[in-house]
């Protein structure tokens, strides 16, 4: 299954909400706002880090470079271009958007 | 008719204390451009202007933006053009830099950290509040 979090995790609870209910092996897709919860330093970091082992974490790169935050991703999350989004959409059978 | 002159353009008119609160990360949402873009106007009635960036608002202030991929404008650098318009207050709250894992060097300007209790006096002190 593959997640979607467009909202920055410091101004909504659609991260938390998402992490706490994504099941094992399922995909997580951070766009727009939610990209911030993937870099260096910030309080979302360690959720991020926690849920990578069982979760798939990934971030749109041309939101990331939008807002200056490119340098900054953690390790382990996996940055897709716009041509990444539409594989793993077109990979999974169920897709929820957490807006 | 110069009294009303003065009046409209401000000269010798009320200079009140505007205070502008930017709350909300760049791109995501339209607030933090029309923000900005408010703020220019206010500079046009010599008012006496302070900007506070906190919470997701200090995302507003990041070095190094590049918004190609997605296609809108990168109003980051209109921040850097605010002192031409006698806009030199720019305040950020130090929790909010913090909580972001960010520091001065990361702002594309120079800005005044404030810590919340700061933050607080600075914002009883105004005469209006806009917040975005």
């Amino acid at each position: 299954m593959l997640h979607i979090v467009n909202k920055s995790a410091t101004e909504r609870n659609s991260l938390e909400s998402c992490l706490r209910m994504a099941s094992k092996g399922s995909a997580v897709l951070l766009i727009e706002d939610a990209v911030y919860a993937v870099t260096q330093g910030g309080v979302a970091a360690a959720q991020i880090q926690a849920a990578m082992a069982d979760l798939q974490i990934y971030a749109l790169g041309p939101d990331l470079d939008a807002r200056g935050m490119s340098a900054r991703v953690l390790d382990g999350v996996k940055v897709v271009d716009y041509g990444g989004f539409v594989d793993l959409v077109a990979e999974t059978n169920v897709c929820q958007s957490w807006l | 008719m110069s009294d009303m002159m003065d009046d409209m353009e401000g000269g010798e008119g009320v200079v009140k204390k505007f205070m502008f609160v930017n709350r909300k990360a760049p791109h995501g949402t339209i607030y933090a451009l029309e923000g900005l873009e408010v703020v220019l106007v206010s500079a046009a009635f010599d008012q006496d202007v302070s900007m506070v960036f906190a919470d997701d608002g200090v995302y507003e202030l990041i070095k190094g933006m590049n918004t190609k991929g997605i296609e809108v404008k990168d109003f980051s650098k209109t921040y850097r053009a605010l002192d031409g318009y006698d806009i030199e207050k720019l305040y950020v709250e130090k929790a909010s830099m913090d909580a972001r894992g960010l520091t001065e060097a990361d702002l594309i300007v120079d800005v005044t950290v404030l810590d919340s209790a700061e933050m607080a006096n600075l914002m009883a002190e105004q005469d209006v509040v806009v917040s975005y």
